[in-house]
């Protein structure tokens, strides 16, 4: 299971923590809180190691076991940071019928990782995403924000290899 | 109020804007800006046109120009010509057909002329960041009379069933009944949801989200109406968090509605109360099914839940709960402003009005059409879709997703409508439709559905958390060449079992896309086992790579880059490919100079 409990150490601030309780009073005691309030604590710190589910489980009253269970179901939640350069090849039908496949494998080929992975250096994550709606540049590759289209895997590596030059 | 003389609408759907349309508008407003003429031209920000192949997409009225593909660079000559000078830019204009005639008007278009924009009406004629746009295109007229004429709920539910609108998620429902269902149920302390179902999951489909990006008041209005008809005062739209455009839209269209009091309390002073809250999805498939998309809302693991009980009795919270899909909520202000017998009077017998389509995969003019229910297949791909590009030729077109079944090209005249999909296998679906050439091994795809079910199996009942995964196995048994027939028999077995033991749809219709390419591709699956080959060349472990000694010149090139030297051959003698060692990797393919090696 990718999504397991990760074994990189917790390195929450003061300040985000003050943030996460603000969110969790904010939502205390209204039906239906979890969610929303996993996905701040996930904007706040990235994701969601088990010391911010506690603080979660503990601020909503609600079992971690509950929490935990929530966590793991849902792909939009990391258990895991993710690297300064995220990664999604889509892998959604328009895509893969254009060759994301291969662009994917150049992919994980080049940074040496499988989808859900990072590099050691923390550079780069990497995910297989469902269709991200720009179906007319198929096949397509984001890095953070920004969109790579009408790929070849010919192409992966000089676009890498920028990112790797800037660090 | 300055005079207005031109409007430049700049599409900043997820397509257009992927390909740098946000720039374009900077760029625009400079321009203008620099011709001094920034008080004459207004550049709108509006919703997806549907040409998405052909982003970014730039409108100039009067004149309806359609420019597409436009970069920053054309901007200055954009605005230096038909702005300035009124010539229109023929380079940039939409092209179409082989003789690359250009067409000046959309509406002259192939790929316009066949539609019907009931749903994306407002899409890429509003910028629809802002309510005063929706307003004036008659927007919240139908809300206004209802609540000032104090309109029976009954008449209105009657209007929605005599119209014959049906869900548009997928199921076809009809609409009119499920609001009955929901107004006719009784909750103990009178709490009742209204909910939007905009957890478009389905991989190729995006018909909700350029609703949600190019009209949102739309399904805010909607469902407005809906809580004032069944009898709730509180909404949720449940949206997938894949979707930020769609996200940031809603929540401004929802405040921009509050302040103008055409939401929250006492609305336009009718004393009718109706708050609307956004749920983020958080990328599960499975969610999109109603009772899994409740229990999410509630703060649980999207896992579903049996019916009965419906959602209409015993939904949210245990409330009774109205739950539409946002296509069905953009077509009720319409139906209610237009009357029901307009929208009875389009589409087949059985599916009334019209369905959108995204349209993908290996096809000319990907992106999103509305076409009036029982327009043939044939229609969509080849005058809309502009048929199938490099020349090749179509093979099958997959409705409904994961969920659905292929239309293989024998049928290619089929109707669309809910009835006539059914009947042959497929379905009508959310409005993903996949188009597939030659090139396409349909064994493959089946595989890359069922690989789909497989992850998204929220893993609560065996028969879709077991009941996939065999079937993908055997799937790959077949792709990789270790198939046998009795396997296809096995298949066909395990099949009827997941659609008749699942516990929600989304096991249940896991096997269509396997079902339906068996039904009609059994030749491919028995050449995949029996011959030990993949017709369209796409299986790896079936692919032989063969030389053409013919062709072959003896560079050695493909020698030197075969990865487990597969390849032997003297200098400027033809080279052989050891199927042995072969990996099927490629290579050699792509690096010869000659053409000489093919698959075979």
């Amino acid at each position: 299971m990718p999504n397991c409990k990760t074994a990189v150490p917790y390195r929450g601030t003061p300040e985000q923590e003050e943030r996460l309780r603000q969110v969790i009073e904010a939502h205390k005691g209204q039906p239906g809180a979890t969610m929303p309030v996993l996905q701040a604590a996930q904007e706040i710190f990235g994701y969601l190691p088990e010391e911010v589910q506690i603080m979660v489980a503990e601020g909503l009253d609600i079992p971690l076991s509950e929490i935990y269970g929530v966590a793991s179901f849902y792909s939009f939640f990391s258990l895991n940071p993710k690297g300064k350069y995220q990664i999604s090849v889509c892998l959604g039908t328009a895509c893969y019928v254009k060759g994301a496949a291969d662009v994917l494998n150049a992919v994980e080929k080049k940074l040496n990782i499988a989808p859900g992975g990072i590099t050691t250096d923390g550079l780069f994550s990497l995910d297989a995403c469902r269709c991200i709606g720009a179906c007319g540049l198929a096949p397509v590759m984001m890095i953070n924000d920004d969109v790579y289209g009408r790929l070849t895997a010919a192409q992966v590596g000089p676009i890498l290899d920028e990112y790797i030059k800037k660090g | 109020m300055s005079h207005i003389r031109s409007h430049i609408m700049v599409c900043t759907g997820t397509g257009c804007t992927s390909s740098d349309s946000p720039k374009l508008i900077t760029a625009f407003e400079e321009e203008l800006k620099l011709e001094g003429m920034d008080q004459e031209v207004r550049v709108v920000k509006t919703g997806c046109f549907g040409l998405c192949a052909m982003g970014p997409i730039v409108m100039v009225f009067p004149e309806g120009a359609c420019y597409t593909r436009v970069t920053v660079d054309d901007v200055h000559e954009i605005v230096a010509e038909h702005i300035v000078k009124g010539r229109i830019v023929t380079r940039l204009l939409h092209m179409e057909g082989e003789a690359g005639e250009s067409v000046t008007s959309l509406n002259e278009t192939q790929f316009y002329k066949h539609q019907l924009r009931i749903a994306l009406r407002n899409c890429g004629v509003i910028n629809p960041e802002y309510i005063d746009e929706y307003i004036g295109v008659d927007g919240y007229t139908a809300l206004e009379r209802i609540l000032t004429e104090k309109t029976p709920p009954q008449e209105i539910i009657d209007a929605l069933k005599k119209s014959g609108l049906r869900g548009r998620g997928g199921a076809g429902f009809p609409t009119g009944n499920k609001w009955q269902f929901t107004y006719d149920a009784v909750s103990p302390n009178g709490v009742k949801y209204v909910c939007c179902n905009a957890d478009e999951g389905d991989p190729g489909a995006f018909m909700d989200r350029s609703v949600l990006e190019g009209d949102p008041f739309s399904v805010i209005e909607a469902m407005t109406i809906a809580g004032y008809a069944v009898g709730s005062h509180q909404g949720y739209i449940y949206i997938r968090a894949e979707y930020p455009i769609a996200v940031k839209r809603l929540e401004l269209a929802i405040k921009q509605a509050e302040e103008y009091g055409l939401l929250g309390d006492d609305i336009l002073g009718s004393g009718f109360s109706f708050h609307l809250e956004l749920r983020l999805g958080a990328g599960a498939f499975v969610c999109g099914e109603e009772t899994a998309l409740m229990t999410s809302i509630e703060g649980h693991r999207g896992e579903p839940r049996p019916r009965p009980p419906f959602p209409a009795v015993k939904g949210l919270f245990g409330k009774p709960t109205l739950l539409n899909n946002v296509e069905t909520y953009a077509n009720i202000t319409w139906i209610l402003n237009n009357g029901w017998e307009k929208f009875a009077a389009i589409g087949t017998e059985k599916s009334k009005g019209t369905k959108v389509f995204a349209l993908g995969g290996k096809i000319n003019n990907t992106g999103l059409v509305e076409v009036p229910m029982g327009t043939p297949l044939r229609t969509i791909i080849e005058d809309i879709g502009g048929g199938i590009p490099n020349g090749k030729k179509f093979k099958a077109a997959q409705t409904g997703g994961p969920s659905g079944g292929c239309i293989p090209a024998e049928l290619i005249d089929t109707p669309i409508d809910y009835d006539s999909l059914t009947a042959i296998g497929s379905m009508m679906g959310s409005g993903g439709l996949i188009v597939m050439d030659e090139d396409n091994c349909m064994v493959d795809i089946a595989k890359f559905f069922l690989e789909f079910c497989v992850d998204e199996s929220c893993g609560k009942c065996v028969p879709c958390r077991i009941g996939t995964k065999r079937l993908y196995d055997l799937l790959c048994k077949i792709t990789d060449g270790k198939g046998t027939l009795e396997d296809l028999d096995t298949i066909e077995e395990l099949c009827h079992h997941l659609k008749d033991s699942a516990l929600c749809a989304l096991g249940q219709s896991a096997p269509n896309p396997v079902l339906s390419t068996l039904k009609y591709f059994r030749d491919e699956y028995v050449a995949h086992v029996v011959e030990k080959r993949c017709p369209a060349g796409v299986c790896r472990n079936l692919t032989r790579y063969i030389i053409d000694p013919g062709k072959c010149k003896g560079c050695t090139l493909c020698a030197r880059n075969c990865p487990v030297n597969a390849i032997s051959g003297a200098v400027k003698a033809p080279h052989v490919i050891d199927q042995n060692k072969c990996i099927h990797c490629g290579l050699c393919q792509n690096n010869c100079r000659f053409d000489a090696i093919s698959k075979a």
